[in-house]
């Protein structure tokens, strides 16, 4: 008789806590590592583009004279490819996914100015 | 001569996870002769090699199946550093290991509950899955994913995993053993599951072999044939294969009972036996030539053939999964079987119809 045979985890299962979340309301408990979704350090970024290149699904966009940065959520697949190949270590996998949406968001990240390079005139004055 | 009737199975079937086919031509309750058909979720992974670099396609071949994920990024990889000659660390070769007996372990309890679901007992169907979702939160704390994992590239893996972890990777698979065998037991001795698999569905060992067979399934039938016996890490482990005798559902499913408590002795062996070292080699080389590898896969034997053409996109990439070759199998085992069972002996070969069509 399966009743019996099983009669350890039924009785567990009767007094024991519930195996799964009462999701929404207990949210759900990520790992430091889980793939949620790709963020920018902007403030280090070189836009050298080569996070656009190697991305697989193409959802990554560098214009470097714009200085901006942006990627489509819904075409990214959290392959943690961009931030392996980032050499200036800007890119990071944060742990939470992007909330729900019913249009495909492009989130565009608008880098700081370029810094203007010492004029040659005044290097040569000195 | 009773009339022949025939009833269409699937594509679309409660037991069926995935679309198949098959015309059953009964003659009362007698299954006579089975037709299957194929090509519901043909995706066309394979001719991706034109548009995408060797370095992008294991995000491709890893997205073949859901439940041996990582096993096709490791048969591409492998396929891939074979045609390069690149020698990975030992270190990388132990991850890999230890990931793809988790997906062992993961893709058997799996197919347990189904069975269990197949044959009606929902309960225990839903105390495997639980069991197993202790195995995906491992996956989520060593590689971030619980289904698709991108830890696997060519020259070795792409993340580490931490003595810490290890030992807690260890105890997990520990109590998951104590966990699966309240659950198993009742797979082995219940006398209502032992009606429904005992002598349903049985293929000798000749059959077997000539039908060409692959993984549980034909080592149910006792053909001793698993590529991890090939494997020199498996060999440092002190892999050997699992065989059962008798060719019927029981057997299949004892051979999978078996291969379980196997794996999870592999899993905490790997953890134990972790080499010291790197994860991986940089890799600069174009593929040229050809290349054949082969890897067991949690239903079989899968092959993977690679040829380059000097240049960083591959001239051909070919899979040839355990589904594929199992059919004729099925087709075999369903002859002279009750309509009742075809569902538990569709089971029995554990199909996996993304991995057939890729």
């Amino acid at each position: 008789m399966a009743a019996f045979k099983m009669g350890k985890v039924v009785l567990r299962s009767l007094f024991g806590k519930p195996a799964t979340l009462m999701y929404p309301v207990v949210p759900r408990e990520y790992t430091p590592i889980t793939k949620g979704h790709m963020t920018i350090d902007i403030d280090t970024c070189i836009f050298c583009g080569l996070c656009a290149k190697k991305c697989p699904t193409h959802a990554i966009t560098v214009d470097r004279n714009a200085r901006t940065w942006s990627i489509e959520r819904m075409k990214c697949i959290q392959c943690n490819c961009c931030a392996w190949t980032c050499k200036k270590g800007s890119l990071k996998m944060e742990n939470t996914y992007t909330s729900p949406s019913t249009e495909k968001i492009v989130d565009l990240v608008q880098g700081p100015p370029k810094e203007e390079k010492p004029a040659k005139e005044a290097a040569a004055a000195e | 001569m009773a009339k022949q009737t025939v009833i269409p199975f699937g594509p679309q079937h409660p037991v069926l996870p995935e679309p198949v086919h098959l015309d059953l031509v009964l003659e009362d309750e007698t299954v006579v002769q089975a037709i299957p058909s194929i090509g519901f979720v043909h995706r066309g992974l394979e001719k991706l090699v034109e548009t995408k670099e060797y370095t992008e396609l294991m995000y491709v071949t890893e997205r073949i199946c859901g439940i041996c994920a990582f096993g096709h990024n490791w048969g591409y990889c492998l396929a891939a550093e074979g045609l390069m000659k690149i020698q990975i660390p030992e270190r990388a070769e132990m991850l890999r290991t230890l990931w793809h007996e988790l997906s062992r372990v993961h893709s058997h309890l799996l197919w347990l509950g189904l069975l269990a679901d197949a044959f009606g007992f929902e309960s225990l169907f839903q105390h495997c899955w639980r069991v197993r979702e202790r195995v995906l939160d491992l996956f989520e704390a060593t590689t971030g994913g619980r289904v698709i994992f991108s830890v696997c590239k060519v020259g070795g893996v792409h993340r580490d995993i931490e003595p810490e972890m290890l030992q807690k990777i260890a105890a997990t698979v520990e109590g998951m053993k104590k966990e699966t065998k309240e659950l198993c037991d009742v797979f082995v001795n219940d006398y209502s599951v032992k009606n429904r698999l005992v002598g349903v569905g049985t293929v000798t060992k000749e059959q077997a072999a000539d039908l060409c067979a692959v993984g549980p399934t034909s080592r149910g039938s006792g053909i001793p044939s698993d590529m991890r016996s090939f494997n020199p890490t498996y060999q440092k482990l002190g892999f050997e294969p699992v065989v059962e005798e008798a060719g019927d559902c029981y057997a299949r499913t004892m051979v999978r009972i078996r291969e379980l408590y196997q794996s999870m002795d592999l899993v905490i062996a790997a953890c134990n036996n972790m080499p010291e070292g790197d994860i991986a080699v940089p890799v600069k080389a174009k593929p040229e030539g050809e290349f054949m590898a082969r890897l067991e896969q949690p239903r079989g034997e899968a092959i993977y053939y690679l040829k380059g053409n000097g240049t960083k996109f591959l001239e051909r990439m070919r899979i040839r999964t355990p589904t594929n070759i199992n059919i004729p199998f099925l087709v075999k085992a369903l002859e002279g079987c009750d309509l009742a069972d075809v569902p538990v002996i569709v089971l029995s070969i554990d199909p996996c119809i993304s991995c057939t069509e890729r």
